[in-house]
């Protein structure tokens, strides 16, 4: 590795540690919009120091990207920005365009969210770091080009002398982002404001990215504004924290003080929402009921009032201003009720949102003894890998599923967990298919689908029923709510009279109002919008559901109270589910088993606790590091296993052990002992009653 | 059943205005595709509720004034042989607009149809449709077309339509299969697939209303290439033959002596432009209305838990937008400006 | 790659044929080439009308498919399309209107598309300001306009005055010698003509150009190239329109190979004897051979339009590419 000082070149004069460079003040930011003006940013302040990390945490629509863009000048032309963004002593708000471009890039650099869609598709990746550089530094081309090798070098792309010349969709998604951080430090910034940077990776890669960001920022002494809507982030990457919502920040505080004496009942609300790895049984989460507030004609007060447990009638009338907690701390928060919270004889935060009861469970059978309601065995299914778009032609076969074996007994979840890319969307696909060209077996209800007719598999469909991933996508913004949920009755023969019946009943069945049915699905948030995704599911009766990534498309107060209606319908009727996921934390409040894919196989598998407590399989040990945890204290302490680059093509697979290229153990392991890894496809091994793992040297190992 | 979720329902969520209201409304607040039902209503008028009421019809000849210009006497001038200019354009206009108003929308069924049924089916079912557009791409229509008038003289212009409509699809055809290939995908059509729905219920029911946007827009610009088709031909002397007029035969007539008697030929050639302005204000206007980015500023929503999801969001945003999809699918009849179709 | 070219053009192979084949049979039944011998004054003796379509291959009598054999045979063993109902080479005739055809449009190309382009990027960049408007209105009504009206009234326009400004009527004027001369001469036949493409072009593209620069004026790379550092014309220019041609450029070669056939109404009303007017004039000829030569032509051209328009797609944008 290079001196970072050597990287960078001229060494600038940097603010000393601790003094202010960037300073928010009352900005405020609106766009006209279809329905009137929004106001997404209504007043915002804050401080960044040097070198410190200050995350802007918000749920969708709370304003915290306006906020990004606004600081470095780039929202759209028709939006009102007004206020104060001041880097050191300088006023950025109203700079002309050719003054804020020697600051963006220069004095200020930007990490955005997507990194496809981030850079240009038509140059190179060392083009577009060339020009970073060149814009601001007189650099011939040939120096140029050595820099960014550094900085490529930097950032930790493997072999950066090859890949300068690569086009961004050549790149692997954490590669394009790492190659995002060196262009946003080519010019050793005193800001990096990083916008959601780790949100459209999975979990590996985004202990990967969040170490890179972290390096780049001690290697710049660079003050990172981070914005994210995952508290686990911001628990390992924060030194302080904004809270915002609808458009204001309503706390602000280190990060130890935040997550430990919130004193903001949404902050309370959404730290108790959220799930989290290392809770200890299963328990129902706390949801904050409600939605956001619309931002174009907010009401008067408390914007948080409506969803607040504790409001009073202050609350709706005069909207509490931003005060420090005692004078003169750091920690500050908006609420007429504050100094109420966790005050004795006050307002106790825990319990403060009220939590569902768990749902009993039907003691039931032992796993044993219970009928099987899904048996998947030696599913296998290829692909041809083709090339080209307008000279289409196959190049090799991705294996996408190969050999994965499984079953779902009533009345149980198995989650099935990896990472994109491992196979898991693909099996579950299959298993919907009920049909198609593949190896292996699947079975519904101890039925071979195989060997259906077109009939057979027409009843089983009332069986098997899917909800999917995305509520905006999953239900045609065309029909009304009761036709979609008469749909699946319509198919399988329900008469007029029955339907209209069975309708307002799914609807309550899943928390909603019989009166629902008339509206449109562009009419309901995404949380209401997935529960009319399960009722429709629920419709036919089915005995199995799988749920395709059922909540991560929803901010995390509406997604607790989405998985406790799915623990509570399974509980009342007895189904069972498949659970496609990649989000660990989500699987341990709602799974009983868990399978865990990586490319097109299962490495490890069985019961939840015991999976979780003592992770045998170094994959499965390594993806339970790698997610944050939403306490910044454990964070600090926690040994993270960091795996080495990304997840191989499943066009080309490793021989021996699939994992074998990016196992920790195995670098660990001597000559003699590797060469098995090599050479031998480990098999499925019994660790306990139900656990198994496929790792010749399977060993617990504790990572929580 | 106690819901912890029952205050999530009991919170109404928004009332917000339909769909069609609001795709309404933002056609309303175009300027120009309002001028352009208007311009549409206003020449409907004209061509089939003046001509009763004036004096001369089509087919009289004023032998008092042969190759007058305009006049109080006839508005728009007559020709060589004294027939009244006005009337004779307004007989035209009737038969463009019938013509179009009936292809257009054929057009756009066919390659609806086509397209849909490619896209949706796949495999076999998409190759051999494909085979046959291409086919349909290859045959030069404008020969085909001229060659076969002769042999169908004395068929009616409806036959023409059909044919017209039957080499204008495939270009729309391309663009809705692609679109299937996309919707395909999505997950309310997985979800009634795998609800058991039947296949053909899956593309009238969630396949095309969906592509209903961009079928709508095709329709009214295969209004006017049609128009422009029809034109083509029967300028040179392959359409509607006399005694009937179309625009196209009044253009062709008129065009030799433009210089002379430029009426001749201006009056008629407007009318045309006209039909062609007005159809192209309702296209736009209908495209702005139905995609909401259309008016460039929108904030971009941004899809936030995007590990498995992009694959989603790349997808609708390709359906949305299928203007963007670049390749020779969306090369549009270009060459019909410059007079046949391709 | 090359396997998959091949198979591409072994069924572009098949396509021809099949459009070729039913052009010929369809000419065969309903034009009828002896017309232009019977139509004559005085008419010629009836046999020899038929002995010389019968050496021309365009015999009535003879059966249409011992035609079409030998039409076919010429053209596949010796690459001979056959002659015209008057005895020329329909050969040498496709040659020449070619180069006729090329001739005309080559400069009405090259400046339509910049021209196009340039238009649309400027009309995106400048969205609903009042030149931007002023260019869609514009724009519609020259689309809604036919190119004959566009060119009569060019031609019109030119004629306004006491004498034509350009000389417009065929290539050139015969009358004129010399080799300067008569290059002077062909441009300026050509003035009439190239704008009369340009004003029929340039919308169409500018069109499609400024839509899809619109689209790329929000995109997430040219915010991260503003973020950089580029000023906002900066970052258009070099990212924007880079990535905003690339749909744009495989319409403007389809277009452009297209016109071979399609500058009917432009050919025909300026007096150039090229592929356009062809298409018409060998229909009204009764010009069989020559109507299968045309199709034949067009055919091949919609397919290499499609392949040309597809590598060019490949070589503006790598994502095709690997």
């Amino acid at each position: 590795m290079t001196h970072p000082t050597a990287v960078l070149g001229v060494p600038t004069s940097r603010p000393a540690a601790g003094s202010p460079v960037l300073t928010v003040s009352d900005l405020r930011v609106s766009f006209p919009g279809e329905a009137g003006r929004v106001h997404a940013v209504r007043g915002v302040d804050f401080t960044l120091h040097a070198g410190e990390t200050l995350a802007v945490v918000g749920e969708s629509g709370s304003g915290k990207s306006v906020t990004a863009t606004a600081v470095l000048g780039l929202l759209p032309d028709d939006a009102e920005v007004s206020g104060s963004v001041r880097l050191g002593d300088r006023e950025l708000l109203g700079l002309s365009d050719r003054r804020m471009s020697a600051i963006r890039g220069r004095d200020i650099g930007m990490v955005f969210q997507d990194p496809l869609s981030a850079l240009t598709p038509v140059f190179s990746v060392g083009t577009q770091l060339v020009e970073a550089l060149r814009i601001h530094q007189d650099l011939t081309a040939a120096q140029a080009r050595e820099r960014a090798l550094e900085l490529l070098d930097l950032v930790g792309i493997p072999d950066p002398r090859r890949r300068v010349d690569a086009f961004p969709h050549e790149f692997s998604g954490g590669m394009r982002q790492r190659a995002m951080i060196a262009m946003a430090i080519a010019n050793d910034p005193e800001v990096i404001i990083a916008d959601e940077p780790t949100t459209a990776l999975d979990v590996t890669i985004q202990a990967q990215v969040l170490e890179v960001l972290r390096k780049a920022q001690e290697v710049t002494g660079a003050a990172i504004l981070m914005i994210t809507h995952d508290l686990g982030v911001v628990a390992g990457m924060a030194d302080r924290v904004v809270v915002m919502y609808a458009g204001k920040p309503v706390e602000t505080g280190t990060a130890d003080e935040l997550f430990a004496t919130p004193r903001m009942p949404y902050t309370i609300g959404l730290l108790g929402s959220v799930p989290r790895l290392d809770a200890g049984d299963r328990t129902a989460l706390t949801p904050i009921e409600g939605t956001p507030p619309s931002m174009v004609d907010l009401p008067a007060g408390c914007p948080f009032a409506a969803r607040c447990p504790v409001a009073v009638d202050r609350c709706r009338t005069e909207e509490p201003a931003l005060r420090a907690v005692t004078t003169g701390a750091a920690h500050a928060t908006a609420c007429h009720r504050a100094q109420e919270i966790d005050a004795p004889g006050g307002i106790p935060s825990p319990g403060m949102f009220p939590t569902p009861a768990s749902p009993r469970r039907p003691g039931g059978l032992p796993r044993a003894e219970r009928p099987e309601v899904l048996r998947v065995t030696n599913l296998t299914k290829h692909f041809p890998l083709l090339r080209g778009s307008v000279f289409k032609h196959r190049v090799g076969t991705v294996r996408a599923v190969d050999g994965v074996d499984f079953d779902i007994r009533e009345g149980e979840t198995l989650a099935l967990v990896g990472e994109s890319g491992c196979g898991k969307t693909t099996t579950m696909l299959q298993i919907l298919d009920l049909a198609g060209r593949r190896a292996g077996s699947v079975a519904v209800l101890g039925k071979d689908v195989g060997r259906l007719d077109g009939r057979g598999r027409r009843e089983l469909r009332r069986d098997l029923q899917v909800v999917f991933q995305d509520p905006m996508a999953s239900l045609d913004s065309r029909m009304p709510v009761g036709d979609i949920l008469a749909e699946p009755l319509r198919t399988h023969g329900w008469d007029r009279a029955r339907i209209a019946g069975r309708v307002p009943e799914l609807l309550r069945l899943v928390g909603l109002l019989p009166e629902h049915a008339e509206r449109y699905p562009a009419e309901f948030s995404g949380g209401q919008r997935q529960r009319i995704g399960i009722a429709r599911a629920l419709a036919l009766d089915p005995k199995l559901i799988v749920l395709d990534e059922p909540v991560s498309a929803l901010d995390v107060s509406i997604q607790a109270g989405v998985i406790n209606l799915l623990d509570e319908l399974q509980a009342e009727l007895g189904l069972s589910y498949l659970f496609i996921a990649h989000d660990l934390s989500v699987i341990r409040h709602i799974a009983d088993r868990v399978a865990v894919m990586y490319l097109g196989r299962i490495v490890e598998a069985g019961d939840v606790e015991d999976v979780f407590a003592r992770p045998a399989h170094p994959y499965t040990q390594a993806l339970l590091s790698a997610v944050p945890l939403p306490d910044p204290r454990k964070e600090r302490q926690r040994r993270r296993i960091i795996l080495q680059g990304d997840l191989p093509s499943p066009a080309d697979t490793p021989s021996g052990c699939r994992f074998r290229t990016r196992c920790p153990k195995y670098r660990d392991l001597a000559p003699a002992e590797s060469g098995r890894c090599d050479t031998e496809d480990p098999a499925a091994g019994v660790l306990g009653e139900d656990h198994s793992a496929a790792c010749h040297f399977a060993a617990a190992l504790e990572v929580l | 059943m106690t819901t912890p979720a029952s205050a999530t329902g009991t919170a109404a969520p928004p009332r917000s205005r339909s769909r069609g209201a609001l795709v309404l409304v933002r056609f309303a607040r175009n300027r120009l595709a309002l001028v352009g039902i208007a311009l549409v209503v206003a020449l409907v008028l004209l061509a089939y509720a003046v001509p009763p009421f004036l004096h001369w019809t089509y087919h009289d000849n004023d032998f008092a004034s042969l190759d007058t210009g305009p006049g109080a006497a006839h508005w728009f001038g007559t020709t060589h042989s004294g027939q009244d200019l006005f009337a004779l354009t307004l007989r035209g206009l009737q038969k463009s607009l019938v013509v179009g108003l009936v292809g257009g929308p054929l057009t756009t069924l066919i390659a609806a149809v086509v397209g849909a049924s490619a896209g949706y089916f796949g495999g076999w079912t998409d190759r051999v449709l494909m085979w046959f557009l291409d086919l349909m791409l290859v045959i030069p229509a404008f020969l085909l077309l001229a060659v076969l008038s002769p042999a169908f003289q004395h068929g009616t212009w409806l036959f023409f339509v059909i044919l017209l409509a039957a080499f204008g699809w495939m270009i729309t055809g391309r663009v809705v299969r692609s679109m299937t290939q996309t919707l395909r995908e999505r997950e309310y059509v997985l979800a009634a697939r795998y609800m058991g729905v039947h296949p053909l219920v899956v593309i009238f029911r969630h396949i095309l209303p969906n592509a209903a946007s961009i079928l709508i827009i095709d329709a009214t610009v295969q209004v006017g290439a049609i128009v422009l088709g029809e034109t083509s031909l029967s300028y040179f002397g392959f359409g509607i033959q006399a005694p009937d007029v179309s625009l196209g035969t009044l253009i062709a007539a008129g065009t030799p002596d433009a210089n002379t008697s430029p009426w001749l030929f201006f009056f008629p050639a407007a009318f045309l432009v006209l039909i062609g302005l007005s159809v192209a204000f309702i296209g736009d206007g209908l495209r702005d209305a139905f995609d909401p980015t259309a008016r460039g500023a929108k904030s971009r929503r941004r899809a936030r838990p995007a590990v498995p999801r992009s694959r989603h969001a790349r997808t609708a945003r390709t359906a949305r937008n299928p203007r963007r999809k670049p390749t020779a699918a969306v090369v549009p009849a270009a060459a019909t400006q410059e007079g046949v179709t391709p | 790659m090359g396997r998959y070219l091949l198979r591409r053009l072994g069924n572009y192979a098949i396509l021809v044929f099949i459009a070729a084949s039913a052009t010929y049979f369809l000419a065969s039944f309903t034009l009828h080439p002896d017309i232009n011998y019977l139509s004559k004054n005085p008419r010629p003796p009836l046999h020899s009308i038929y002995t010389i379509l019968h050496g021309y291959n365009l015999d009535p009598h003879t059966p249409v498919c011992l035609r079409y054999w030998r039409w076919l045979t010429g053209i596949v063993l010796h690459g001979d399309f056959g002659r015209t109902y008057d005895g020329a080479s329909v050969n040498t005739e496709l040659g020449r209107r070619v180069l006729v055809s090329t001739e005309l449009l080559f400069v009405a190309t090259v400046l339509g598309a910049v021209g196009g382009v340039a238009v649309g990027a400027w009309n995106a960049l400048r969205q609903y300001r009042p030149s931007d408007r002023v260019s869609t209105i514009l724009s519609y009504v020259l689309l809604a306009t036919p190119v004959v009206v566009i060119a009569v009234g060019l031609r019109t326009l030119d004629t306004a005055g006491d004498g034509p400004l350009v000389q417009y009527i065929g290539m050139y004027d015969p009358k004129v010698h010399g080799t300067l001369p008569v290059v002077l001469n062909n441009l300026e036949h050509l003035v009439l003509p190239t704008l009369t493409l340009l004003l029929a072009q340039i919308p169409f593209f500018s069109r499609y150009q400024r839509s899809t620069m619109l689209d790329v004026l929000g995109s997430d790379f040219l915010r991260t190239a503003r973020a950089k550092g580029l000023r906002r014309r900066q970052a258009v220019l070099r990212h924007g329109l880079r990535t905003a041609v690339i749909p744009v450029m495989p319409l403007v070669v389809y277009n452009v190979v297209l016109l071979f056939t399609g500058a009917t109404f432009t050919e025909e009303i300026y007096g150039w004897h090229g592929m356009g007017e062809w298409l018409v004039d060998s229909i009204t000829s009764n010009d069989v051979n020559a109507v299968a030569a045309v199709a034949i032509f067009t055919a091949g051209i919609v397919l290499i339009a499609g392949l040309l328009s597809d590598l060019v797609y490949a070589a503006l944008d790598p994502r095709v590419r690997t």
